[in-house]
């Protein structure tokens, strides 16, 4: 056998009708089930991901809605205790897990490819793989709930409150084998965006040029590969300590339920900077475009993005300041969680600077992403308050936290979402959100949420604890409970609206062609919406404003957009260097495929056997996964991946 | 206006060594799983240190399998290691008896240290020492039975003839994962089989 | 509930500090709002969003330094900040005076047991949910863990802290004023997180002296017909989960009942403690507080009537 690799010079072109034609044949995913189940597309797999998190969105909603109604007054009976704990753990567990991170990753997967100017991410299976794992377990988690066993325990589950002596349900079986099922999908998602950023960017895009929505999700994915085992470990313990009474949270068996706690929150806090980070990325890269003005501080405000999840792994232990810990130890994380705040204060700076000197057009999205500093400072100073170990004695696992995340979740996640969804709607559909309807929509919601809210500091002030299905009437707390429950429904109206409107915009919204904005980034300079082939050739760049070269005319060199590497021998895109974006190699990508779909069936079929102990179901499933995954990985001849390939 | 001259360099297409994205992607699922036994090692040494009175059992686990054990575990990486070199100068029967000797040297390791499990005085339930050493150990025999699959895989490809030279990506990948689990032994070897020595 | 009232030297530190983060937070959030509505006002565009493209792109002025000088000042602030924190945490780490008094505190599903200990063992009582302490003097509070985790809590005289099985926690408090300062389990515990309320009794020291003092003596003695009928009840019904002094009820698992009139509520501050509230919890427990480990026993009237006479005697 001759050993020959296959080299080639890309051919250069504009594109033309012609390739366009070729193209759209290659890489099209047939219309009908069969596409539906098969397609490695990350444009669908993305829209998927958003719309499956706005589903797990208005249930975790109406949750809320149920106990805000319940805590409406003091004394209420509406619901039973058990009841009551089962809604908000669910509801935490479906906000925190199952919308906050899985509509940052549906952004992320349909945009990254066109921020990057690549085809497609850098492992499509692996991309629409952890879409259907993100779904199933989902599913999971909420048959439990479903059949009255949802998780009882807040989300963050402590022991030995979690364990079978004290919670013999199969409650805790769901959630546990849930979050590590959920786990499978979040680390295949973080790796698939680090290979992506790291080798897909169209030649020129060299590390400096990275739009910042680029650096926030990187960041997150960074921390999830490192920190999402440990949480899938804390609930594999407990599993096996409820299952096959191993000792790990067994007091009376040597058990150290404090263990728990470490490994949730080494998890659990560079989470929730995961879960903000992205988000926060969105709103520098949206922002500037509506103030018609490059972000200001590109570089400090990269460089915090990464500061915040370096500090972020030094911080967990400040959701553990009263479980008795030396001075010292105290005093240190006291310190971390204190200075955590000035990456935060720089992005701030950074965006005010840049409506400062910018020229705001003011539109829905702009209005979501100012909005979102003053929620984003609120959350911020609600923090670094309960950061001071002696305060937070007295605030933690009161109503004063409980605005906090919210502030922090809401503000930082849901603001910043929503402005995404005006902002890119016209590149997802081709049609531009109502801009009258839009501004109901945000005024309801900032009102509803800041009435809902705001007034909760003081609820927590006033020494309500958080996780009390109910309360006891001359506390002080009546009127405020009431104010927030009548927001709450505010706010649960507006984003009824947000929902109204991309229904009724979707059909019969103002076409918007391919910039409707004139905004800077790659996205931009293909059709609304884009074609499966994303770019009909790879652009070539030469600045970190593409679209913006003429305007700015800050150098005389331009990016090439319409004419550049053709690659049209099949399903292919460019590989380029990690940090300067030369080019190295052409990638040969996967034609759809049924593999992630099928795979993820196999592995349903694992958890479903673990939960009910149908030991028969897990080992058929244990083994459909290795059989699925070796035919996956089967080297193919089409991926160059075989030797055969040489003579092709 | 200046645009861009496109440079056209000859570029290899598809799958090479660790040009393509799987040798990356290999990069994120150690880096992943490395933090998983961070986490299970973070577990025992906070029990270690956490535990009132004395933690080790009466009887350790013992050297006499696991010293021979673990150095099966490095020879069957060696024979990895020696197998991708055959394969890069195109001598792709070395590649298949590499790979060969070491899929037989894993499975050695696997049994001995089964062997070496139901010497144990402690078992899974008996204390919370003994929930560690086969909660940790377990981690990494599933590691091993799924490096064993991957040898297999390659062992049958090879013998396919799929890979030579440059085509060799996933001998380099499974290679490498390979290598990281008995690197993950030598962790596992040191906390569980040493330290009892240390003291 | 609000410790911001707090009362007693190990409050007041953390009283200022709250209120000296708070002022900083909030003056941060209204620069910020003023900077953010301030830059949207001065250069707003005139351009509707569909002719977005007709306003300029460009780089307009020198922003930068608002970046720097922003994080430059916070940095400071948060630094004052930490020092601040770092100081009160040395102020309130311990008591300025060795305790004389130990309390033992534990944290049942859902309920306070509450032990004083004393180096003369027939000085040692049990109660539950109702801590008495005498003013003027730090007292050490000794917190076990039984059952799941829990946290104790007295806003106005200490911050939180968890009690947590297999290990003690140790905290102080000290109450500069006579008075009752509510308190509230915070560590999510289970059904009934939301009544496991403890009330620290704060007297001056004599009187709780005569507290202690009656609380050492055992139960009063029965002396009408349906007294006797009751105490019979109790033992018999009660008395493998409760503990009455000097009679055959003896459990150790639920509230000790020989001084129960003696406090002011009942099932962890769920209820007042009166004669109906008493009887309405005797005969069915699990309507007021769903969850509780105590059984509903199907009482008859009579019965229930019994207990609660027998059990009005105890003071």
């Amino acid at each position: 056998m001759t050993i020959l690799d296959i080299e080639r010079r890309p051919e250069v072109a504009a594109a033309s009708e012609a390739s366009r034609r070729r193209l759209d044949e290659i890489w099209k995913t047939p219309p009908g089930i069969a596409g539906f189940l098969s397609t490695v597309d990350h444009k669908q797999i993305g829209i998927r991901y958003i719309i499956t998190a706005f589903a797990f969105l208005i249930l975790g909603g109406i949750e809320a809605l149920i106990m805000r109604v319940q805590l409406g007054r003091p004394e209420q009976q509406l619901l039973t205790p058990e009841q009551y704990d089962q809604l908000f753990s669910t509801h935490g567990m479906t906000m925190i897990f199952l919308y906050a991170l899985p509509v940052l990753s549906g952004f992320s997967n349909y945009l990254w490819p066109l921020l990057l100017g690549a085809r497609d991410m850098a492992f499509p299976r692996l991309n629409a793989f952890s879409y259907w794992i993100y779904v199933a377990a989902g599913i999971f988690m909420y048959a439990g709930f479903a059949i009255g066993a949802g998780p009882n325990d807040g989300w963050f589950n402590y022991v030995p409150y979690a364990s079978r002596q004290f919670n013999p349900g199969m409650n805790m079986d769901f959630y546990a084998l849930g979050m590590i099922f959920l786990g499978i999908s979040t680390s295949a998602g973080a790796a698939n965006f680090i290979v992506t950023v790291f080798r897909t960017r169209a030649p020129g895009m060299s590390i400096n040029r990275l739009p910042i929505m680029i650096w926030g999700t990187l960041t997150a994915s960074a921390a999830n590969l490192l920190v999402v085992p440990a949480v899938s470990l804390a609930f594999f313990l407990l599993w096996m300590d409820r299952q096959f009474g191993t000792h790990f949270f067994d007091v009376s068996q040597g058990g150290q339920p404090l263990l728990w706690q470490h490994l949730f929150w080494i998890f659990g806090h560079p989470w929730v900077y995961a879960i903000v980070l992205p988000a926060m990325g969105m709103v520098s890269d949206g922002l500037p475009v509506f103030c018609r003005r490059p972000l200001v501080g590109y570089t400090p405000v990269a460089l915090s993005t990464v500061a915040t999840m370096v500090l972020g792994f030094g911080v967990w232990v400040h959701h553990m300041f009263a479980t008795g810990m030396p001075n010292l130890a105290l005093s240190f994380f006291s310190g971390a969680s204190i200075v955590i705040a000035v990456p935060s204060a720089v992005a701030v700076f950074a965006w005010l600077a840049t409506i400062w000197s910018g020229r705001p057009v003011v539109t829905t999205a702009f209005l979501f992403f100012a909005s979102m500093i003053v929620l984003f400072v609120i959350g911020g100073v609600s923090g670094f308050m309960t950061g001071s170990v002696p305060v937070d004695w007295q605030l933690t696992d009161t109503y004063f936290v409980v605005a906090h995340l919210h502030y922090v979740l809401i503000g930082i996640n849901l603001f910043p979402v929503a402005g995404a969804i005006y902002y890119w709607f016209p590149k997802f559909t081709g049609r531009m959100l109502d801009e009258e309807l839009g501004r109901w929509n945000f005024w309801t919601m900032f009102i509803g949420f800041n009435i809902a809210f705001l007034p909760m500091h003081l609820t927590g002030l006033w020494g309500m604890p958080r996780r009390v299905y109910t309360y006891p009437d001359g506390m002080g707390w009546d009127w405020l409970n009431l104010i927030t429950s009548v927001g709450s429904f505010l706010f649960a109206f507006g984003i009824l609206l947000l929902l109204i409107n991309v229904v009724k915009s979707r059909r019969d919204g103002r076409l918007a062609g391919p910039n409707p904005w004139d905004a800077s980034t790659l996205e931009w300079s293909v059709p609304s919406p884009p074609p499966p082939y994303n770019f009909a050739v790879i652009p070539h760049i030469v600045s970190r404003h593409p679209l913006w070269e003429q305007q700015l005319q800050e150098s005389d060199a331009r990016s090439s957009l319409d004419t550049g590497y053709l690659l049209d021998h099949g399903r292919e895109t460019i590989a380029t260097t990690s940090l300067d974006s030369d080019i190295d190699l052409i990638l040969k990508m996967p034609e759809d495929s049924y593999a992630p779909f099928l795979l993820t069936v196999a592995v349903s079929a694992l958890f479903v056997g673990l939960l009910l102990h149908w030991w028969w179901l897990a080992a058929v499933g244990g083994f459909a996964t290795v059989g699925a995954i070796m035919i996956w990985l089967w080297p193919e001849r089409d991926l160059g991946q075989t030797a055969d390939a040489g003579h092709g | 206006m200046v645009e861009v001259a496109l440079g056209r360099p000859r570029v290899p297409v598809g799958s090479i060594r660790r040009r393509g994205v799987g040798w990356w992607g290999v990069m994120m699922l150690i880096t992943t799983e490395a933090s998983l036994f961070v986490y299970l090692l973070f577990s025992f040494y906070y029990f270690a240190l956490q535990t009132p009175g004395e933690f080790l059992p009466r009887h350790p686990p013992s050297l006499s399998l696991s010293l021979p054990n673990t150095a099966i575990l490095l020879l069957s990486s060696f024979a990895v290691w020696w197998g991708d070199v055959g394969v890069r100068r195109g001598r792709q029967r070395q590649l298949v008896v590499g790979l060969a000797i070491a899929l037989l040297l894993g499975i050695a390791f696997v049994t001995i240290q089964l062997f070496e499990w139901r010497q144990q005085s402690f078992t899974l339930r008996s204390s919370e020492y003994g929930s560690l050493f086969f909660t940790i150990t377990g981690f990494h025999m599933a590691h091993v039975v799924a490096g064993l699959l991957i040898l297999v895989s390659l062992l049958v490809w090879s013998a396919l003839g799929y890979f030579a030279g440059r085509r060799s990506a996933p001998i380099l990948i499974g290679g490498v994962y390979w290598h990281f689990v008995d690197a993950v032994w030598l962790v596992v070897f040191f906390t569980f089989y040493l330290t009892p020595y240390l003291r | 509930m609000s410790y911001l009232s707090g009362a007693g030297v190990k409050a007041d530190p953390v009283v200022a500090l709250t209120w000296g983060v708070l002022v900083i937070s909030i003056a941060v959030v209204i620069i910020v709002s003023i900077l953010l509505l301030a830059g949207i006002q001065r250069g707003r565009s005139r351009v509707a969003a569909v002719d977005i493209e007709l306003q300029q792109v460009e780089r307009r002025g020198n922003a930068l330094a608002l970046v720097y000088w922003g994080t430059a000042i916070s940095t400071v602030v948060l630094f004052g900040a930490l020092v601040w924190t770092v100081a009160v945490l040395a102020a309130i780490n311990a008591p300025h005076a060795k305790p004389m008094l130990t309390i033992e505190v534990t944290g049942l599903q859902w309920w306070w047991k509450v032990r004083y200990l004393s180096d003369d063992p027939s000085r040692t009582i049990t109660t539950a949910n109702e801590i008495h302490i005498p003013t003027g003097q730090p007292v050490r509070v000794r917190l076990i863990g039984a059952d799941v985790i829990h946290s104790f809590w007295i806003p106005a005289l200490t911050g939180k802290t968890d009690t947590i099985p297999g290990q003690t926690n140790v905290t102080w408090l000290e109450a500069q004023r006579p008075g009752v300062y509510r308190g509230q389990c915070t560590e999510y515990c289970g059904e009934q997180h939301a009544h496991m309320a403890a009330f620290v009794v704060a007297d001056t020291p004599d009187v709780f002296q005569t507290w202690w003092n009656d609380q050492l003596r055992p139960a009063a003695q029965p002396t009408t017909a349906q007294e006797v009928q009751g105490q019979v009840e109790v033992q018999f019904r009660c008395g493998a989960c409760h503990m009455v002094r000097g009679t055959d009820a003896g459990g150790s698992v639920a509230p000790d009942l020989t001084h129960l009139m003696s406090r002011k509520t009942i099932a962890a501050g769920t209820l007042d403690n009166t004669i109906a509230n008493l009887a309405g919890w005797i005969a069915n427990p699990q309507a007021i507080k769903p969850g509780t480990r105590m059984p509903v026993l199907n009482l008859s009237g009579q019965e229930v009537s019994d207990i609660t006479t027998y059990l009005q005697l105890l003071k």
